[in-house]
């Protein structure tokens, strides 16, 4: 859109040379083998400490914890770094961010609010 | 970095101040910006379906299914040898990987290097097919039931619908001989969930595809970036987040 003085193409000017190429395809290197540490981790979970063995024992609510952390961490690095989230400018990142974690922070604690309510009050009707 | 992309400086300086206007106060294109807004409401519709499940799943504690006992088939593996979770681990890996290649095509477009681009577009696609492949043999095991035969859709079998499944333990009021034993809503969510995000991947891949073709096409050459490619991955990881979210809650938790 050379022709166009009012529309700016920010892309043109965000080329990296080869050597910085070869810095970031490391770091993605070690996202990925990160990446494949947690989920190997999480599988090893689910199939010994799976849900039908341990579902009735104190320490399901630790395990259920630390799955969803591990989720969480896996996350945040495929945003962050494989969506370049962590690269953009900080205003964007929380327009982004702010919102969603507040939505689904409510989500959640409404949803099991609600859902306490509805096996605590004996069902529905 | 080569040579003949000669263009002109933007005729305002994009390090000025952020809100002076004239630029973007992100430093971001409107494209790029919208995708990010469309992933946002997407992710938005996601929280909401899984959120459901948290919900109707607790009301069944105790009779919901295990995933790890019900998700045992491995591909051309006897059925009386149970793999559990594997294939889904497998799948996990696959889609991962082609988060992996994504990026470096993007990182290939950062320095203009169209067969790099072209090499690694080309695998996330094939990523992509391999997962939607294994998603719809994942539902034709799942549809299958216990009994492995997907063809038995009579009141005898027992193939999983939308409305009855076999996974479950009996129910009050069905111990014998009926398949209504199991919380519908476990094979309805698997459907829902599964099928929600098979269709993001499947959409993803159609769109990979054409783009891979602009790209063979030279059109981004031509155009000076390989923004679009941005782009397309963000979608892409998306469609990766989304599904590390699905395979905790439904698979293991």
């Amino acid at each position: 859109m050379e022709d166009r003085d009012d529309i700016i193409e920010y892309s043109l000017y965000s080329h990296h040379s080869e050597e910085e190429g070869k810095k970031i395809r490391k770091k993605i290197l070690f996202v990925t083998i990160l990446l494949t540490i947690i989920t190997t981790a999480e599988i090893l979970m689910g199939v010994t400490l799976s849900k039908g063995k341990m579902e009735h024992t104190d320490a399901w609510m630790w395990i259920k914890l630390g799955y969803v952390i591990l989720t969480l961490v896996k996350a945040g690095y495929i945003v962050i770094v494989f969506m370049h989230l962590g690269d953009e400018r900080k205003a964007f990142k929380w327009c982004i961010l702010a919102p969603y974690i507040l939505f689904i922070v409510y989500l959640f604690v409404i949803c099991r609010h609600e859902g306490l309510a509805v096996i605590w009050g004996g069902g529905y009707g | 970095m080569s040579d003949h992309h000669h263009h002109a400086a933007p005729a305002v300086d994009l390090n000025g101040p952020a809100w002076g206007g004239k630029i973007s106060p992100f430093k971001v294109s409107y494209g790029k910006l919208m995708m990010w807004f469309f992933l946002v409401s997407d992710a938005l519709t996601f929280g909401g379906l899984l959120t459901a499940y948290g919900f109707a799943r607790h009301a069944y504690t105790g009779a919901w299914p295990s995933s790890e006992k019900v998700f045992t088939h491995f591909p051309f593996v006897d059925h009386h040898t149970p793999m559990p979770l594997i294939y889904v681990a497998f799948m996990t890996f696959v889609l991962i990987v082609s988060s992996v290649t994504m990026v470096l095509a993007v990182e290939a477009g950062h320095r203009m290097d169209k067969r790099g681009v072209i090499f690694w577009l080309g695998l996330t696609v094939l990523g992509g097919l391999i997962f939607v492949g294994s998603q719809a043999w994942e539902w034709t095991t799942f549809i299958a039931g216990p009994d492995s035969n997907f063809w038995n859709f009579g009141p005898d079998g027992d193939n999983a619908t939308l409305w009855y499944n076999s996974y479950g333990a009996p129910q009050p009021g069905h111990e014998h001989g009926d398949i209504a034993h199991s919380p519908q809503h476990y094979a309805m969510f698997f459907f829902f969930i599964t099928g929600f995000h098979g269709f993001h991947v499947f959409s993803g891949v159609v769109i990979n595809i054409i783009i891979l073709i602009q790209v063979i096409q030279g059109v981004f050459e031509k155009r000076g970036h390989y923004e679009m490619i941005e782009k397309i991955g963000l979608y892409w990881h998306f469609v990766d987040l989304v599904w590390v979210f699905v395979f905790t809650f439904f698979y293991l938790l």
